[in-house]
């Protein structure tokens, strides 16, 4: 799977707060399409990458054991644009967590500017659901999600 | 210990929040799902923010049972709740407004018993609990 759209976290407070930073590169093949002569990074990739960051913030809470899946996504608001060549701060604050998902709060800033905000909730997948059954196997932290987390340990 | 009419007002306040509507379109009698438009989903994010909001702790299952009858016929006969149904109804929700529900029994509406009223009493009851 490359469908990463977080490049480090900065920073990781277990069960409370992540963040994670962002370039944005003119090289990315996004910005080919998205748009022509304007390369402004979509607002659903900025949310994707606020709910990378903040679920695995949720899935380290549980030692990865839960299948954390993004379920609703309540109030996301957008300030302003993001174009190549700058980066992207992810910020999300965990405001609940419990047995059937947790919530997050999350800010993008580019420097000092908010970009946006939102709040994310998380369904871990066999708690909420308890009539269905999604096998052992952990499909959502799998493999890139999760070394993240080493690289953030790497760099430090 | 808040009164009806405060505790109202913020269930009000939580439902505009998490299923973005107008606060002019929640009334007492609201259902969640007809009237407010809410999935299966939201009733995870109500119950989070009734927590939150009310600083009460609701078991799971507690306020929005995942399946009450679980296709028991002695629950539910031709697509209407038998009488032991209703009395199933009656001691899972004993909040929700089941003699209205009662006229006409139709299993297909058994949702109607999710109201705003009904998550009102069900707080205030919780509150009680955690009072005494």
């Amino acid at each position: 799977m490359r469908w990463l759209w977080i490049d480090r976290f900065t920073a990781f407070n277990s069960k409370h707060s992540a963040t994670a930073v962002k370039n944005l590169s003119r090289a990315d093949d996004l910005f080919r399409d998205h748009f022509p002569g304007y390369p402004v990074m979509p607002g659903s990739l900025i949310l994707e990458g606020l709910a990378q960051t903040g679920g695995i913030l949720v899935g380290e809470a549980n030692d990865f054991k839960e299948k954390v899946v993004l379920a609703k996504i309540s109030n996301a608001r957008f300030e302003r644009e993001a174009l190549a060549g700058e980066q992207l701060t992810y910020h999300a604050e965990i405001v609940d967590l419990r047995p059937e998902g947790a919530t997050i709060q999350g800010t993008v800033k580019a420097g000092d500017d908010l970009v946006a905000r939102a709040e994310i909730m998380f369904a871990h997948l066999d708690q909420a659901r308890s009539a269905q059954t999604f096998g052992d196997q952990n499909f959502v932290f799998s493999g890139d999600l999760r070394k993240l987390l080493g690289l953030a340990k790497l760099v430090k | 210990m808040p009164s009806r009419e405060d505790i109202y007002g913020k269930v009000v306040g939580i439902l505009v929040d998490s299923l973005n509507v107008d606060e002019d379109e929640v009334k007492p009698t609201s259902t969640l799902q007809g009237d407010l438009g809410a999935e299966s989903i939201d009733f995870l994010d109500i119950v989070f923010r009734l927590e939150r909001g009310f600083n009460i702790k609701i078991p799971r299952g507690e306020l929005f049972p995942e399946s009450i009858f679980q296709g028991d016929p002695e629950f539910v006969q031709n697509g209407k709740v038998t009488p032991k149904g209703l009395a199933e109804l009656r001691a899972k929700l004993p909040f929700a407004d089941v003699e209205k529900f009662a006229a006409d029994p139709q299993v297909t509406k058994v949702s109607d018993l999710f109201t705003v009223d009904m998550i009102t009493k069900y707080v205030e009851g919780k509150l009680k609990e955690g009072a005494s």
